[in-house]
């Protein structure tokens, strides 16, 4: 069967699914939305994603579905590039390959991460929809010199393109390795190209400009399967661990790197599953990850008593001279 | 006396250095110009690393600038001294830095939002106060210009 008439195929079962999750959504009341359900606007709270990786039967519906809602938001660099200095430093050029769906690439923000495992005899074949996992503190936005990346209230990150020199540093802080570069593309041309910058670095940004119309990221909207669903922090955890709990499951995001917005409920434990997939680069592991800030966010609450170091240090030297002068008076 | 300028001059020395090295690790040029290859500076391409060496600096020179202006106010021999021209240029620019790098620590603690603008103003700000500091450092090095008259 052909990719369209698979997709056309496809979107009726979307249509069918819709309904049907549109139905459940009104008779249980949730304010979460899952495909084709509109998202309400909720009170100061982040919105997170919730994944049932039992439901994915890695169609890819979702990875065409993100292709198409930011396809304008991809690069489209000028060629040929600048020669870069000193010469370690590589172009990275995903123009040519846009139809990778396999990794991340620039063009390329989600993709289907497969796992073949047996645990207790009994065989899974699982697909993973993986994409940035929004941290809650995420130590790309934190720790992009120039400020190119922004954090927004309702919990997602993304990269500006137009303020990006694409040093890749947000890629060596994430923990997942996540954001992808692409040469010959934003501000560093107009710099100095040869010497600083090398591009722009690429993410999924959660449809933030979909979110800010009231709908659903695409890739949840487009799910067949209804794998995705995305809601208030706090009613989404409890989601999934109802998930977990109903399908005797485990649960991954919820403290990676000290909390994500984007959450995994699988029948298999992520350990196992991690040493199955393919973990390379623009393919992100599923391993335990320590919160990267911790340290950070430690020294700056001890930073608040070092005035007050500073004061007392200096009020001891003057009432210690004072005592020996009130003796050498005496 | 002497001694204890020697050991301030030393200890703001080597704040200064360190302060300065990790925060211009913050941006990824030590590994594309080969300087954290040198055996001994592989640490300055490590994000984390210079990240907590800056925070850690930055502790320590937020002591010894309360300590220094607290003990001007204090020890009342040391009112009478007058501050030379570009140790007020100095004091601006350590000011400007400490101001504009809390604010910057501020915006790194979870659940902490700054609008983006501020953001990117406050880097700059950071930044730029950083090489301001710098010049006025190297100037009163090479005129011999102390920090009292």
């Amino acid at each position: 069967m052909d990719k369209a008439k698979q997709r056309a195929k496809l979107s009726r079962r979307i249509f069918l699914k819709s309904s049907v999750a549109i139905a459940g959504s009104i008779a249980t009341g949730f304010n979460t939305a899952s495909a084709s359900t509109p998202l309400k606007a909720e009170k100061n709270e982040p919105l997170i994603t919730l994944l049932d990786i039992s439901k994915c039967i890695g169609c890819e519906e979702c990875v065409y579905a993100c292709r198409e809602a930011n396809e304008t938001k991809y690069p489209n660099p000028e060629k040929p590039f600048p020669k870069m200095y000193p010469p370690r430093v590589k172009v990275e050029d995903w123009s040519d390959k846009r139809d990778v769906t396999d990794r991340l690439t620039p063009y390329n923000w989600l993709f289907i991460q497969r796992a073949e495992v047996s645990v207790d005899n009994e065989d899974f074949e699982l697909n993973i929809p993986r994409r940035c996992m929004h941290c809650e503190n995420p130590p790309c936005v934190k720790l992009c010199p120039w400020g190119a990346l922004k954090q927004e209230k309702n919990g997602l990150s993304r990269i500006d393109s137009e303020l990006c020199l694409g040093g890749s540093k947000c890629k060596q802080v994430c923990p997942w390795d996540i954001p992808q570069r692409q040469t010959g593309v934003g501000l560093y041309l107009d710099l100095l190209p040869s010497f600083a910058g090398n591009g722009v670095m690429y993410k999924c940004d959660r449809c933030y400009n979909r979110l800010e119309k009231g709908e659903i990221p695409a890739c949840i909207e487009a799910c067949p399967e209804g794998v995705q669903t995305i809601g208030p922090k706090q009613e989404i955890l409890k989601k999934a661990h109802a998930l977990a709990r109903e399908m005797n499951g485990f649960i991954y995001g919820e403290n990676e790197n000290g909390g994500t917005n984007t959450i995994y409920v699988s029948p298999v434990p992520f350990d196992q599953l991690n040493q199955v997939i393919e973990n390379e680069n623009g393919k992100p592991h599923l391993s335990k990850v320590k919160n990267m800030m911790k340290d950070g966010t430690t020294l700056a609450k001890a930073m608040i008593i070092a005035p007050f170091a500073g004061l007392f240090a200096a009020f001891g030297k003057s009432y210690l001279a004072s005592l020996s002068s009130k003796k050498e008076n005496e | 006396m002497k001694k204890t300028m020697d050991f301030k001059n030393w200890i703001y020395g080597v704040t200064l250095f360190f302060i300065t090295l990790s925060g211009f690790a913050q941006m990824p040029v030590f590994k594309r110009y080969y300087i954290a290859d040198i055996p001994g500076f592989g640490w300055l391409a490590k994000f984390y690393v210079t990240h907590i060496m800056h925070y850690s600096f930055a502790i320590i020179l937020i002591v010894f600038v309360t300590y220094n202006v607290f003990d001007y106010f204090f020890n009342r021999s040391m009112t009478t001294v007058k501050l030379t021209k570009t140790a007020y240029i100095k004091i601006i620019m350590i000011m400007g830095l400490i101001f504009s790098g809390s604010l910057l620590v501020l915006r790194n603690l979870p659940g902490v939002f700054l609008s983006h603008s501020t953001i990117i103003a406050l880097d700059l700000i950071h930044l730029g106060l950083c090489m301001g500091l710098l010049a006025a450092v190297f100037y009163s090095w090479i005129k011999k210009k102390e920090w009292y008259d």
